[in-house]
């Protein structure tokens, strides 16, 4: 591989861990705060990941790792600089950011203007509100190439050549940097903090700046729980099942 | 005012089914909104011939964006002429379908024409004359009620949520020639198909998924059987624990780090249904589980359960769907 220096940037959220129980009262239109723990958002450490890889193969090369939320969020910043980004940002609101991922997408397009880092990595959704839209915006908004959904690439000389998921297959294709990268899982599972990169990670800088986030223009009216599914039937046990469930599929649930 | 586009998707000048639903779904907004449906569909030379059939799905006119660069799909070029089609004429909606294309496209279209964007919608509603979207959020543990404070709203179908609807009269196509954006940064290089099966998990109508029971990838073949005897539309799942394995790609993952899935029928073989394999799936249709444990989460959300060993259960179950299905 040839050789490579670049600064990167991983944008990366704050979300509640996969496992918590969500709860809310009745309409309510966020979820209650207690009991849950918060993670990076599962794809945005691949992101880091593929950041912290790419830098490791270059020399001079700065990982940036950046977020809109509110001051909680420095938490989930030092996590990053513990697994080994060089440096911070925080993009302070006051109260929460919302699900309108177009108005996100703004402020972080805002503060990446004037920034020079040559890739923006993002995940391909947050495990949040599931809204997958935040990278292809911010790429659009500062008229950056972006490809959405990537499992690995490698970057030379000015251009990256990226693998991507489609329907039916992998699609190839390269960008001239600087370019906008989403990724989903693939070859980058985040690695654990060393205890060094724990203690390492208090000292490294962290920047914090007022967002200027536009306000949500998608308006979340309620959360509701899922409509409980009808109680499930256990048929019976073994191959001896099979004529039943077959005559069910077919005469009860219509499927086949 | 209550006009609808549908973007609808083709693949080598065909209509894909998720296109059918997209405009099924877009005319019965447009209907309750008190106007009517539009699609736009984007090509090579030679793809408007079948556009027309849209119209079955209650387009009332199609535009054709035909130009050899729009053969293949180069984001970039397609947000731009969808953005334009959009233009200022004034739609109340546009809708997208949540596959790979349309979870791509739709960001971008929403960044280029400021509208804010709905993803992976799977009910849609009217409220005082405007859409209100329903979509799962934390993984399907939540349905957020969404509405949009201007207008176009710009939303994305999870496939396979709300169903298609193609009895009516062919649909007018009228001809759209958009400005081509020349120089865009990216270059589609290579595109290499999937191993196995033709149907992509994320929409698919029926999913045969395998976990950590089926032991190893040799196994394989008693899923492929299965899918096989099912038909065409049929796809083949995994859980995140054989992706993790290398027995099966990424590409198959079901749940919050793979694809989220609305098929009519979903088969959880050996998989024990932990939360973020059900984020996944847990808005199919009908689900099945078998599992030798009776214990496991799975049976929990299952329509139907059989509780034993995969490696019996299966070929059984093969031959009893061949069968049916030869009867007609
Ligand atoms: C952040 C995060 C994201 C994740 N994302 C995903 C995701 O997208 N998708 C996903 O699937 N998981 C995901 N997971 C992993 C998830 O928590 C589970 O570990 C995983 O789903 C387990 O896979 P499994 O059911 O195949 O394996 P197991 O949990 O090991 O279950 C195997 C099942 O097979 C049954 N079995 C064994 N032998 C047989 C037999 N002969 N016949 C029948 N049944 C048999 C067992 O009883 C058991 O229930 C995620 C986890 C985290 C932390
Ligand atoms: N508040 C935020 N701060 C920083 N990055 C974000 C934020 N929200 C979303 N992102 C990034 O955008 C990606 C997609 O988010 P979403 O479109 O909300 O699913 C995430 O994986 C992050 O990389």
């Amino acid at each position: 591989m040839e050789y490579v220096s670049l600064d990167i940037i991983v944008c990366l959220k704050r979300v509640p861990d996969t496992e918590t129980r969500v709860r809310f009262s009745d309409g309510a239109t966020a979820i209650e705060p207690e009991g849950v723990k918060y993670i990076v958002s599962p794809y945005d450490e691949f992101a880091l990941e593929a950041a912290l890889r790419t830098t490791e193969a270059g020399e001079e090369g700065q990982v940036t790792v950046m977020t809109l939320g509110n001051e909680d969020s420095q938490e989930t910043l030092r996590v990053a600089l513990a697994a080994g980004a060089d440096q911070a940002v925080l993009l302070r609101v006051q109260g929460s950011v919302t699900m309108d991922g177009l108005a996100t997408a703004k402020a972080l397009a805002a503060e990446l203007e004037t920034r020079e880092d040559q890739l923006v990595l993002f995940g391909v959704k947050a495990a949040d509100d599931d809204q997958q839209q935040v990278g292809p915006m911010v790429a659009t908004l500062l008229g950056r190439p972006c490809a959405s959904n990537v499992t690995s690439f490698e970057v030379n000389g000015g251009v990256i050549r990226c693998n991507r998921g489609v329907e039916g297959g992998t699609e190839v294709v390269e960008m001239d940097l600087p370019a906008v990268v989403t990724l989903t899982k693939g070859a980058f599972e985040l690695r654990y903090p060393s205890l060094k990169g724990i203690m390492a990670a208090k000292r490294k800088p962290l920047d914090v700046k007022d967002a200027d986030l536009p306000a949500s223009r998608l308006v979340v009216q309620r959360l509701d729980y899922p409509p409980e599914r009808a109680e499930g039937r256990i048929l019976g046990e073994g191959a001896e099942a099979v004529p039943e469930l077959v005559r069910l599929l077919r005469d009860e649930a219509n499927v086949l | 005012m209550g006009e609808v586009l549908a973007i609808a998707e083709q693949k080598d000048g065909k209509i894909r089914p998720v296109a059918n639903e997209v405009v099924t779904a877009a005319a019965v907004l447009a209907k309750g909104l008190g106007g009517s449906a539009h699609a736009l569909v984007l090509g090579g030379t030679g793809v408007g011939e079948r556009a027309g059939d849209l119209g079955n799905f209650g387009a009332e006119v199609v535009h054709v964006a035909e130009d050899p660069a729009l053969e293949s799909c180069v984001p970039e070029i397609y947000a731009a002429v969808i953005a334009e089609a959009v233009g200022s004429r004034g739609y109340a909606a546009v809708l997208f379908s949540a596959t790979s294309l349309g979870k791509d496209l739709a960001p971008r279209v929403a960044a280029l024409i400021d509208a804010p964007l709905a993803s992976d919608v799977t009910r849609l509603e009217i409220e005082s004359g405007r859409p209100v979207a329903v979509r799962p959020v934390y993984g399907g543990k939540a349905l957020a009620r969404i509405g949009f404070e201007t207008s176009p709203a710009v939303l994305s179908l999870r496939p396979n949520a709300f169903g298609t609807n193609g009895s009516r009269a062919a649909g007018r196509t009228e001809p759209f020639t958009p400005v081509i954006p020349d120089a865009v940064g990216t270059r589609i290089v290579d595109f290499q198909a999937a191993e196995t099966g033709s149907v992509d998990v994320a929409e698919a109508g029926i999913i045969v998924s395998g976990g950590r029971g089926m032991k190893g990838p040799e196994h394989w073949h008693l899923l492929e059987e299965l899918r096989d005897a099912l038909g065409p539309g049929t796809a083949l799942g995994a859980s995140r624990a054989v992706v993790d394995a290398g027995w099966r790609s990424h590409g198959e993952q079901v749940g919050q780090t793979g694809k989220t899935v609305a098929p009519k029928l979903y088969f959880a073989v050996g998989i024990s249904g932990a939360v973020q394999h059900l984020a996944g799936m847990r808005t199919s249709q009908t689900i099945v589980a078998i599992n030798k444990d009776p214990d496991a989460p799975i049976f929990a959300l299952a329509d139907y359960g059989i509780v034993g060993d995969a490696f019996e259960i299966l070929p059984r179950l093969s031959a009893e769907i061949s069968a049916l299905r030869s009867e007609g």
